[in-house]
């Protein structure tokens, strides 16, 4: 049976995590101290994703950037293929929490949606 | 100037958690002074996720974890100042401050809450030889500059410090295009927390160097390479151990220290240790009245633990205002020992506690499979067994009222980490 070893990264307390495996099919997941530890170890050694946080610029806001993210996680590999499509992304104040500043990031079917409120000056 | 009962110094999520608890304890008169030009505090320049999971249990990024509570704060209509400077906190709670519209003015507040955060310990304070030309920022700098600002500060990067702001912005600024060429870490152990290991540094290969530090900065006008070094047990460099870096920017993570000036001035005690004020139980300092909270206080690893802790200082500032101070005046002294570096609070007093407090400590050095045990005098009252611990994970005991009051005769309580 072949063992992996992970941190968890569900949460700042890091749990160590042993996954055993056989035949690329998850037997035991050990260690976890909540139900996320459980799925981050899971999808970890199968299909390991991300959530993508970024800024995008704002045009007519009382800040020149907007922090972001993806509103979901997206495979590990298109981190640095959304972070390049974020690059020339501009959206025009006001922007609120949870508005859609990009929409389906690179085919993931994953919305970019913006963190933080900003106002129209 | 309009007069408040309370003023809670910082407007970030320590002063915002604060208020909302005062405000719901029933004290009307708060305000909030904050020197931004917006509340938050250092969660806004903080984008990346992983806050909240205690709180709202859900995984936020810092701004949204920050709009939580300012939302709580606007609901409650409490009162703030932004852009306003608090110079003096006197002994008698008098607040001196000053904004570009009131000028200089004075609060006689009847309690206030410390919730300034902390700074990061600048070049300066770490003795790094070589030149000092442009290209040298504190992560925290960078990360305002990358986040709020909207500018690169470089795109050949080195970063001195494992914390937790220089693993995040190793990947921040991979992934703005930058190239991150190395992560130096003085000590034998990262001051960061695992997660950020994996995820800011593991996912995208770059090189944690642990017990390596900075020798030389090269570059009149702007840095154009840095030499670190292998160091030894006594943290001194290895000659023959250097490794060179061609690079335009280095970025130091090196430590949080609490920011403690206004504090120490007004006359509050505070710790050698944490250097951040000296608390009881209830969080007030060694000034009546005063109370302290979140980075201030000790830096944490989790604005979670710093909006819980900010909470019960705000609704122990709101008590002491409405009910005057009515204690028994026995307090424990909670003392660290073996590998345990401080405790928050320090004191405890066991007939005027909350029916249980936590007690926060780090340790001082990395511990693999051993146990935190508490002792109420000489009897060993709990002991828990941890796999790992480390300086840069912050642990906890929680003291109940109940138990402590099967012990009436004890004079204090040891927190230490013993064999498992």
């Amino acid at each position: 049976m072949e063992e992996r070893h992970l941190t968890c990264i569900g949460c700042p307390m890091g749990c160590q995590i042993t996954v055993k495996m056989e035949g690329g099919e998850v037997k035991e997941v050990t260690g976890n101290t909540c139900k996320r530890g459980d799925d981050y170890a899971r999808k970890e050694v199968t299909n390991p994703t991300r959530i993508v946080t970024s800024t995008v610029r704002v045009t007519g806001g009382h800040l020149n950037m907007v922090s972001c993210k993806t509103k979901t996680d997206i495979p590990k590999g298109k981190i640095f293929d959304i972070a390049k499509a974020l690059e020339s992304v501009e959206v025009a104040a006001p922007v609120k929490i949870g508005d859609v500043v990009m929409a389906n990031v690179c085919d993931t079917g994953v919305d970019v949606i913006a963190t933080k409120n900003i106002r129209a000056v | 100037m309009k007069n408040y009962d309370l003023v809670i110094v910082g407007g970030g999520p320590a002063g915002l958690a604060a208020a909302v608890a005062a405000r719901d304890e029933g004290l009307q008169d708060i305000l909030i002074i904050e020197r931004d030009h917006e509340l938050g505090g250092i969660l806004n320049q903080c984008i990346h996720n992983g806050f909240g999971l205690h709180t709202f249990k859900e995984e936020l990024t810092g701004p949204e974890y920050a709009q939580r509570f300012i939302d709580q704060v606007l609901e409650r209509g409490i009162d703030y100042k932004l852009n306003t400077m608090v110079m003096d906190i006197a002994p008698d709670k008098t607040i001196t401050a000053m904004n570009s519209t009131d000028g200089m003015f004075t609060i006689p507040a009847k309690a206030v809450v410390l919730a300034m955060g902390c700074r990061e310990r600048s070049r300066g304070a770490l003795n790094i030889p070589g030149y000092r030309p442009a290209g040298i920022f504190s992560a925290g700098t960078a990360q305002r500059l990358v986040n709020m600002e909207g500018y690169m500060p470089g795109r050949r990067v080195v970063i001195l410090g494992s914390g937790d702001i220089g693993l995040i912005m190793a990947r921040r600024m991979t992934l703005e295009g930058a190239e991150v060429l190395v992560v130096a870490e003085l000590m034998p152990y990262s001051g960061g927390l695992k997660r950020n290991i994996v995820q800011c540094l593991d996912d995208f290969g770059i090189p944690l160097k642990l017990s390596h530090t900075v020798v030389d900065i090269e570059g009149k006008e702007r840095v154009e390479g840095i030499t670190i070094a292998e160091v030894g047990p006594d943290r001194k460099p290895i000659p023959g151990t250097e490794i060179h870096y061609d690079c335009d920017t280095l970025l130091l993570s090196c430590g949080l220290i609490p920011e403690n000036e206004l504090s120490s001035n007004s006359g509050v005690e505070l710790s050698p240790i944490t250097s951040g004020p000296i608390v009881n139980d209830s969080l007030e300092t060694s000034i009546d009245g005063v109370f302290a909270c979140g980075n201030v206080l000790h830096v944490h690893d989790l604005v979670d633990f710093v909006s819980q802790e900010a909470t019960q200082a705000g609704k122990n500032a709101a008590r002491y205002i409405l009910q005057g101070k009515k204690e028994s005046g026995r307090k424990l002294e909670i003392l660290p020992v073996d590998g345990v570096r401080y405790t928050v609070p320090k004191y405890i007093r066991p007939d005027d506690m909350e029916d249980t407090v936590t007690v926060r400590f780090r340790v001082g050095d990395v511990y693999k499979n051993k146990a935190i045990a508490t002792y109420f005098g000489d009897t060993q009252i709990s002991k828990r067994k941890k796999q790992v611990m480390a300086p840069g994970e912050m642990e906890q005991v929680v003291i109940t009222k109940k138990q402590l009051s099967e012990y009436p005769d004890i004079s204090n309580i040891t927190i230490k980490i013993e064999e498992a």
